[in-house]
């Protein structure tokens, strides 16, 4: 039988089920499979914090939406056009999300009366009309599998495991996902467990055969490759691009990379995939806590290492006072925060951008840190170069706020050429920096170095090493490691004096090394290429002023407002601490800026504080990324106040891109109306 | 899933450091003291252990600028302020993480770590047991003084119960530690205890400790003249401490007290039947004393820490009347860093290419397309 196939500008597709089903690794597949093939993409895996919730429970779903399309896109997509759910409690625990019209591909085997109570059904959604506005495909999905895979012998419940594998082949073959790299991957994982490797092969195929067989379907869909700029890619989640950029800035600075950590999620996975690269020289340390972590990152700086910890808010509280000690001993360290949602435990698996005002001054003491921010999954790599340069130039701790979502989402990320990448100078100290008079004591050279052929010390004169003499351009001071001959020193949490570094109580001293010490922060600024302002026409009247992962909404947001006709700029932040100097001019330029976080303003309350610009705020904190069509209606509004204009983005969806967006066999308009061009 | 890690190398604590060249010329005490005034109270403990330090440092024949000290806050921790070589004065407690991330990625470094009894015992109580456990190669100095000094004069974790201090004034409360069976029990590899006044046995100790590859823990009895003065005079008196000090000498029998008739202190240990530990007899040839060959030969290499444990709990934990003085163990294992540094090289192993080259394979990896 020939299939009619029908072409899509983009799909997204939810994968639900019991957090035991495997729908992680389902979503993950669907991924490559897209990638490989060429589409762009975005992901947004969400689990609960439980590792086995109870089985078939609300609380015990996890879910993996993927958005590919045939075009540049920046979200996971507000609202799935397509659920596969595999049991009831996934069906209800998503439902709400699904626009009417979207496909439900259901796994009808745990249908079952006790089931069905577990997930708080009175009675089975399937057999009344509760699910009339959309286009449900009951199946059988784990009793095919069972039978797909029953010659391996495998017990029913190792069999039934198989079921996501036999989704995945069906979704494949609907959406047409080549399947050689998910063949390939299957073999590899199971290598060691034959009859388990050739289930799941067996089951995918079944799945992909099922497809293009049965009448349920009776099309299937094309999206075309998105053209991409030219250049290798990859699909990459924030927290493998983030280990990439450490190890990366390792190499380009030829330091060797430490990293003292502590387990915590989202972070955790930093540490586990940077203990599979010792042969970069990387040592990784779990510590017994997160203040160990810290201490021994900072430790191994103090010895000429690249010292770096990982952890996520929790954590960050607990560093507090080491950070300071970085900050008062002026030692290169990144601190990688991975922020979760909060108070205290608050939603360790959900994401959250609320850890920028604890990274700003979550410290006693006028203790500045500097603060970037990556604005993507792939991102994340060339952050942590940027964050690796500005602490070993400025030899200062760097604080990276990542969060949840960029850790665990995914998009395709060009690999850079390695002459993209900069080149990091540790330039540590080799020799004295000063010379002092024997007879009286004063001093007599001072320099970044003192060369002994033009301050070479005679007799009566002695040469010193200063610890705490600065470079006139970057205010950094020195970087002697233990093992370099007379530059022997001690530093120390204490206020050190000016140059030589000794303790002083001494008042106006003090006063003067705070001031130097928020002054060398600020000096980062100077190193900074001007913010790219995002305002095509130059006619907006609204900025959307933004950092970290909401670049994603924000931009579709912003893509969406524009594409109804209307004006407004975007500009959004990597560097949070110094800000770029050119933002003070930019947000003066226009009549309203609006700042979309996922906090209650914290961004907002810095930029009103330095610039006195009143800006808005646009803040949710439930744990997910902003949706970008509500986001877009409240730029949508702000355009309407700036310019006293009606503002209406209701149809914002042109023809070529309209149309159904899956397997749900009715005609209408795509409810996800970000993201397009 | 567990797999085999390398058997340890028998090495020294300092093996690695590079050392003076012959034709150098010897550094002395001098070359140790920094250009900065000592400033603890007149009569501090830690004068006598400062001098010692910088007194037997040039013995170990390291380069100076291969040495580095760590402490974190207390009296004692400004103790790498006043030494001449690489140091950190760093937060309340974090010396021996701070130390860990030093020798782990320096095995060319002799780490110390300067210490407290608060500051090792109270607010760093767990990175000083996990330093121990993991036995990365630093020697841990812990100036046990029973107070806290810093802060003037409130309890510490090794104050004994119901002592009278400024947060205390019905009596302190707490139970104290015994840092001794503390380390032995965090399964410390090197453990000994000496005395501040005693420099003979603090700088034979030290260099012991030195030494030793892994973390070594000293507890030095250091008296503070301000807030406990006194504390350990049992130990110290010319009249009671050969009754106090019960010496603790690697392959002897352990004999303390006036001298019996053998010219061998009168009173020694013996194992104990009836509680498994060790228990203080009258030695001599008396139906009522127990017989010299019966008397417990210390052995501070034995492989298990139990007899160890039963002597470190012969130190009073109340007023100081008694303690064994000595090194209670001292035994060969993996060190943390060691084995970290040989995992890299291990997977270093065959691996060809310049960092630069293996970096792009690695970022390349995985499943790729390519956009033309």
């Amino acid at each position: 039988m020939s299939k009619q196939v029908k072409r899509l500008d983009r799909v997204i597709i939810r994968f639900a089920g019991d957090s035991g089903d495997g729908m992680q690794l389902t979503g993950d597949r669907f991924t490559q499979e897209s990638a490989a093939f060429g589409n762009d993409l975005s992901t947004l895996p969400n689990f609960p914090a439980e590792i086995r919730a109870p089985q078939g429970t609300l609380p015990g779903v996890s879910s993996f939406q993927v958005h590919f399309a045939d075009h540049d896109i920046l979200t996971p997509g507000d609202a799935p056009d397509v659920l596969v759910a595999m049991n009831p409690a996934a069906l209800r625990a998503n439902l709400g999300d699904l626009p009417k019209g979207a496909a439900i591909v259901v796994d009808t085997h745990d249908f079952t009366a006790r089931n069905l109570t577990k997930a708080g059904y009175a009675a089975n959604p399937l057999e009344d009309d509760s699910l009339s506005e959309y286009a449900v495909h009951p199946l059988d999905l784990t009793g095919m599998t069972v039978e797909a895979v029953k010659e391996f012998g495998l017990s029913r419940k190792d069999a039934a495991r198989a079921k996501n594998m036999f989704a995945l082949g069906l979704l494949s073959w609907l959406y047409g996902r080549p399947i050689e790299s998910t063949i390939a991957f299957l073999q590899k994982r199971f290598a060691k467990v034959p009859d388990i490797r050739d289930a799941n092969l067996a089951a995918y195929r079944a799945g992909w055969n099922f497809g293009e067989t049965t009448e349920t379907f009776v099309v299937s869909y094309e999206i075309k490759p998105a053209p991409m700029p030219v250049g290798t890619y990859r699909n990459i989640t924030g927290n493998l691009a983030l280990a990439y950029g450490l190890i990366a800035g390792g190499v380009q600075s030829g330091l060797k990379l430490f990293l003292g950590s502590y387990p915590i999620t989202p972070a955790s996975d930093i540490l586990h995939e940077l203990s599979k690269h010792k042969a970069f020289g990387v040592t990784t340390f779990q510590a017994e806590d997160e203040i160990a972590g810290i201490g021994a990152a900072i430790g191994a700086s103090f010895s000429g290492s690249l010292g770096v910890t990982t952890t996520s808010g929790p954590g960050i509280a607990l560093k507090s006072e080491s950070i300071g000690l970085a900050v008062m001993t002026e030692l290169p360290l990144l601190v990688v925060d991975v922020q979760r949602g909060g108070p205290s435990t608050g939603l360790p698996t959900k994401t959250e951008q609320a850890d920028l005002l604890q990274a700003m001054f979550g410290r006693n003491g006028e203790a500045p840190v500097p603060i970037v921010a990556p604005r993507s999954p792939g991102d994340c790599f060339e952050t942590a170069l940027e964050a690796v340069r500005i602490a070993v130039t400025y030899r200062t701790p760097v604080m990276l706020l990542s969060d949840g979502y960029l850790a665990n989402g995914s998009e395709p990320w060009r690999i850079p050429e390695l002459s993209e990448l900069p080149e990091i100078d540790p330039g540590f100290a080799t020799e004295p920096n000063h010379v002092v008079s024997l007879r009286d004591g004063s001093s007599l050279a001072s320099s970044g170095q003192v060369s002994p052929s033009t301050n070479g010390a005679s007799a009566d004169e002695k040469r010193e090493f200063w610890p705490y003499l600065r470079d006139e351009q970057t205010l950094a001071r020195p970087w002697a490691v233990p093992g370099t001959p007379g530059l022997e020193h001690r530093i120390g949490g204490l206020e050190k004096g000016d140059g030589h570094g000794n303790i002083s109580y001494d008042p106006a001293n003090h006063d003067f090394m705070v001031r130097t010490r928020a002054a060398k922060v600020e000096r980062i600024a100077e190193s900074l290429p001007p913010l790219e302002v995002d305002d095509p026409e130059g006619l907006a009247k609204v900025l959307v002023l933004g950092w970290g992962s909401t670049y994603g909404p924000i931009g579709a947001g912003v893509r969406r407002v524009r594409k109804a006709g209307y004006h407004v700029a975007q500009v959004h932040l990597r560097h949070l601490n110094p800000f770029p100097r050119d933002l003070g001019d930019i947000l003066e330029r226009y009549d309203k800026v609006l700042i979309p976080e996922m906090n209650l303003g914290q961004l907002a309350m810095l930029i009103r504080a330095r610039y006195l610009v009143d800006a808005v705020g646009y803040n949710h904190v439930r744990g997910l990324p902003l949706k970008a069509m509500e986001l877009a209606e409240a730029i949508g509004n702000l355009v309407a106040d700036a310019e006293g204009i009606e503002v209406d983005l209701s149809d914002p969806v042109d023809a070529t891109t309209s149309g159904t967006a899956g397997a749900s066999g009715t005609s209408g308009t795509s409810s996800t109306a970000g993201d397009q061009r | 899933m567990t797999t085999d890690l390398p058997q340890p190398v028998a090495r020294s604590g300092i093996e690695l450091v590079p050392t003076l060249t012959d034709e150098a010329a010897p550094l002395t005490g001098k070359d140790f003291t920094s250009d900065q005034e000592v400033r603890w109270c007149p009569g501090c403990g830690d004068y006598a252990v400062l001098k010692a330090v910088q007194g037997f440092l040039p013995d170990l024949g390291l380069r100076r600028e291969n040495i580095v000290f760590v402490s974190g806050i207390g009296c004692s921790a400004r103790f790498p302020y006043y030494l001449e070589t690489y140091g950190m004065h760093s937060i309340h407690g974090r010396a021996p993480s701070i130390a860990t991330g030093i020798a782990t990625s320096r095995e060319d470094l002799s780490v110390w770590v300067v210490t407290g009894d608060g500051d090792a015992l109270s607010i760093g109580g767990n990175h000083l047991i996990h330093a121990l456990r993991r036995n990365v190669n630093m020697t841990i100095l812990l100036f046990n003084n029973r107070i806290y000094g810093l802060t003037k004069g409130q309890y510490s974790p090794t104050s004994e119960e119901g002592k009278i201090t400024k947060s205390t004034p019905m009596g302190s409360l707490d139970h104290p530690f015994n840092p001794v069976s503390l380390a032995l029990g965090a399964e410390a590899t090197f453990v000994a205890r000496t005395i501040d006044s005693d420099r003979k046995h603090l700088t034979a100790v030290l260099t012991a400790a030195a030494e030793h590859r892994g973390t070594s823990l000293v507890e030095i009895y250091q008296n503070c003249p301000i807030f406990n003065d006194g504390a350990f005079d049992a130990v110290k008196s010319p009249v009671t401490r050969d009754e106090a000090i019960i010496p603790l000498v690697h392959g002897e029998p352990i004999r303390f007290g006036a001298p019996g008739a053998d010219g061998s202190g009168s009173r020694g240990l013996i194992r104990d039947p009836a509680t498994g530990g060790v228990k203080i007899v009258e030695v001599g040839d008396a139906p009522d004393q127990v017989s010299a060959d019966d008397v417990l030969v210390h052995d501070a290499h034995s492989p298990d820490a139990t007899t160890a444990f039963a002597i470190s709990r012969l130190t009073d934990a109340g007023r100081l009347h008694q303690a064994p003085i000595g090194i209670f163990r001292q035994v060969s294992r993996p060190t943390y860093d060691d084995l970290a540094r040989a995992q890299i090289t291990e997977a270093a192993a065959g691996v060809t290419g310049s960092r630069s080259e293996r970096l792009a394979g690695l970022i390349g990896a995985g499943d790729t397309w390519t956009v033309a």
